[in-house]
């Protein structure tokens, strides 16, 4: 079948049935979204469809044929940063950063339906994520300072 | 099993490094280097003499701690055995050298946990990389800057007073003169042994975290990014309960099958799940104790003796006796435990997230019969451990699998397997009996841990009769460390208990614990806890309650404030936590580490608790075991005593010791119930 991931097409011999994130992360090397749970309750391999954040670990691959598959690979564009990826750095807003993709891609969805967020709104969506090391602080500061950032055309 | 807290019953290096002068500059080019001596028995073996050669070993340094190149192209390499699993050591490290070195954190890159390439360390654990670790890098790195001076004065003929190092170059005041520290050290090739030493203080500089724009990338490359050429996917036949035995297994040929070892490999991993569980497999199974029935089984399963005080209580007013509960918790790191096992020809390399690369070099080669030398590990930065990945399941049976593959193999476990097979924090029973006069003064004070952990047991109160016990139990559940430790148990009993006192003697908490505390430390923590809290100035709105508690471990002292509310459930809405290790080495990470100390410690508090019946966990995934998330985060005020004329102590651990009991405190003053048990919340999703 064949991907649109990052703006580039790209043919994978897979079983239909396969999770997009191991389609993403084992068989195309993009390794970005991580495995967390497989239950869709950490929030780690969070990748956008059409811009709309989903759990790649409970997501078929199939259900992702025809779409515009964005992963964290595809946010740095011409060596600049994505406006959340310079957030997250300025804001220090990590400790093992295992789960950091994920928030990152989590937030640009929420960004993507809502260019100004309240603390509140950032705080129910990203309810889905979860930092271990707890850096949730940090991360709240992150995403309302990358809102700050975006055109609000 | 694990033993709980094991790595204080660990003993001295099982390999010692002998690093051979030419390796130092075969692997990083010619240049200079500096080795850090743990003892001077090798100081005397590395300048030529013959030692008494330590555990049969003789002409080389035996015990180094880190070393220390400098190359021609002026770039620094450190060597540690300390690895990275979030708590930023690899920065405060690489701080500790660039400070030496008077230059940016840039011109440093440190070489972690490569079993190969680095000194022996037992492990990064205890809180010990900022104590024990920082000093020999900076002792290191300093050898070296003096080294350079020492080259630039006499390449010049220069005052070496009249010499500075800045920013990677060393420069002489009143000329244009100037030299790299490629420059200087060219083909020099010069080793240099020093043993530890005073050292300077840390500048206390906030650093962000190196190799940050890798995480925000997704380009760094952790355990289970990792893939190699030929590469397969591994997966382990799981017992359905736990100590189980594997009998026949019929249906599937698995690839290997070991005692009650079995598993199998193939090119894609999800499709390994549903080809295991077409093997018919026979498990034995034996009666396990279950959740319910815990606590009474720890208290009948105790060892020796339970001794009595009999002092202290005469002319006591009050005399309180509590039983304090805590139940086993999981560590829940993001990244599951994984490894990638390479063999070529009879050496084995594994690439795996732990926060113990010697031990699990040893434990790997003990599973092999082969020797240390032969088996490589390395250590890529984690993604986190807080005390549970000490040990090398997940690489054994990666190096398993592979062996009978004949290629490489990736195993990550699932999170189901994180759940069932990996180790928990222990859980315990404590009680205690205090007798307390009038004035407040305590007198007497007995407590006994049951399987908790020994770490924080000993009331830092200044107490005249006092009876402290540990009991060892069975554990039903596997357990290990975690991060503090036992000492969030024994706080949680202790701290709670004292709230106790200060209630039936109607003396204000903070008042109760000034009264009886001598260690100045301790009282500036708690002092600075209540002067940021308003403690004694708010009066909690109705529904709300205070709470208050403090806390000395592993170098560190912590006091925190709590405001909880408890309707429609009970939510941390404030914690205060001050803390105070010594000299702070990087304001920006420490505070991150006290806030992920503090928001980890809610977990615990509140709801989190293994459950299980008959050998099977209960609530094993993550949709039914619930961990802090963004709604749970209280508004948190954090302050960090920077004492500069104390040495720096470890920071990753202790500030989760104070949370919970004062969390129980604030509960038990806002419904005047008193919760004797953590999690405190349990039915709160």
């Amino acid at each position: 079948m064949e991907l649109k991931i990052n703006g580039v097409v790209r043919r994978v011999d897979v079983d239909l049935s396969r999770t997009l994130l191991s389609v993403l992360r084992d068989e195309l090397d993009l390794t970005g979204a991580k495995y967390g749970c497989g239950e869709g309750q950490c929030g780690s391999c969070t990748v956008l469809l059409d811009g709309v954040a989903v759990r790649s670990c409970i997501t078929p691959v199939k259900a992702a044929a025809g779409k515009q598959i964005t992963t964290i690979e595809g946010l740095e564009k011409n060596g600049k940063l994505h406006p959340l990826q310079q957030a997250f750095l300025d804001a220090d807003a990590m400790q093992c950063g295992y789960c950091t993709t994920g928030m990152i891609m989590n937030a640009a969805g929420l960004l993507h339906k809502n260019k100004s967020p309240k603390t509140e709104e950032i705080v129910r969506a990203m309810q889905g994520n979860i930092c271990r090391c707890g850096t949730y602080p940090r991360i709240l500061t992150a995403i309302r300072n990358a809102a700050k950032e975006l055109p609000h055309a | 099993m694990l033993e709980v807290e094991r790595y204080e019953l660990e003993g001295g290096p099982a390999y010692q490094f002998q690093p051979d002068r030419r390796d130092c500059f075969k692997l990083l080019g010619s240049g200079i280097a500096v080795l850090l001596l743990l003892s001077d028995q090798a100081e005397a073996q590395e300048s030529g003499a013959r030692g008494r050669g330590g555990r049969g070993r003789a002409s080389q340094p035996s015990d180094i701690g880190a070393w220390l190149h400098i190359g021609e192209d002026s770039k620094v390499t450190v060597m540690t055995g300390k690895v990275e699993v979030g708590q930023n050591t690899r920065t405060a490290l690489t701080q500790a050298a660039a400070e030496e070195l008077h230059s940016s954190v840039g011109t440093v890159k440190l070489i972690m946990g490569d079993t190969a390439l680095v000194p022996y360390d037992a492990g990064t654990f205890g809180s010990l990389s900022t104590p024990q670790m920082a000093p020999q890098i900076r002792r290191a790195a300093a050898t070296a800057r003096e080294m350079l001076l020492d080259f630039a004065a006499e390449t010049w003929k220069a005052e070496r007073t009249s010499l500075s190092v800045r920013d990677g170059r060393v420069f002489e005041s009143g000329s244009q003169r100037s030299a790299s520290f490629g420059e200087l050290t060219a083909g020099r090739n010069i080793v240099r042994s020093v043993q530890q030493g005073p050292v300077a203080k840390p500048l206390a500089q906030a650093v962000a975290k190196i190799d940050a724009r890798n995480i925000v990338t997704g380009s760094h490359k952790y355990t289970s990014d990792i893939k190699r050429p030929g590469m397969v996917y591994g997966k382990v036949l799981r017992p359905p309960e736990y100590q189980a035995s594997l009998g026949a297994v019929e249906g599937q040929p698995l690839l290997i099958r070991e005692g009650s070892f079995a598993g199998i490999t193939g090119p894609n991993p999800e499709a390994l799940p549903a080809l295991l569980r077409q093997a018919k497999a026979e498990w034995k199974s034996t009666p396990q104790i279950s959740s319910t029935k815990l606590y009474g089984h720890l208290k009948q399963t105790a060892q020796g003796e339970r001794k009595t005080l009999n002092e202290g209580w005469e002319g006591c007013e009050h005399k309180l006796e509590a039983s304090y509960k805590i139940a086993y918790i999981a560590h829940i790191p993001l990244e599951p435990r994984a490894a990638v096992a390479e063999w070529t020809g009879d050496k084995l390399t594994v690439w795996t997230g732990t926060q113990r690369p010697f031990g699990v070099r040893s434990e790997l080669a003990q599973a092999f019969q082969i020797p240390e030398e032969r088996v490589r590990v390395i250590v890529p930065d984690t993604g986190s451990g807080y005390g549970g990945k000490h040990t090398g399941e997940a690489a054994i049976e990666a190096a398993r699998l592979a062996k009978s593959a004949g290629k490489p193999v990736k195993l990550v476990w699932t999170r189901k397997e994180e759940f069932d097979c990996a180790y928990f924090r222990p859980a315990g029973v404590i009680d205690i009996r205090s007798g307390t006069r009038k004035d407040g003064i305590i007198t007497a004070w007995e407590f006994h841990n049951y399987n908790s952990g020994g770490s924080g047991l000993a009331t830092p109160y200044d107490i005249a009769h006092k009876l402290t016990e540990f009991h060892r139990t069975d554990s039903p559940l596997k357990q290990g460390s975690y991060r503090g430790l036992a000492a969030t148990a024994n706080h949680f009993a202790r701290e709670s208990h004292m709230d106790e006192i200060a209630r039936a003697a109607g003396i204000d908490p903070l008042e109760l614990r000034l009264r009886n505390l001598k260690d100045e430390r301790m009282k500036a923590v708690l002092r600075a806890a209540a002067e940021k809290f308003g403690w004694g100035k708010l009066k909690p709105r109705p529904g709300h309650g205070f709470g208050i508690s403090c806390g000395f471990e592993k170098g560190g002292y912590v006091a925190s404030c709590v405001e909880v509310s408890t309707a429609p459930k009970i939510k941390l809405e404030r914690v205060v936590t001050v803390f105070e290790c010594g000299a702070v080495v990087n304001p920006l990470h420490l505070q991150n580490q006290v806030e992920g100390a503090v928001i980890m410690g809610i977990g615990g508090a509140l709801f989190e608790a293994i459950a299980f019946e008959d050998g099977k966990l209960t609530n094993g995934l993550l949709s039914k075991y619930r961990v802090p998330r963004f709604s749970d985060l209280p508004v948190l005020e954090t302050v960090l005593l920077d004492r500069r004329d104390l040495p720096s102590a470890g920071a990753g651990e202790t500030p989760i010791i104070a949370l919970a009991p004062a969390a129980a405190n604030a509960i038990c003053d806002a419904t005047g119930k008193r919760i004797r048990s953590m999690p405190m919340a349990p039915q709160n999703s």
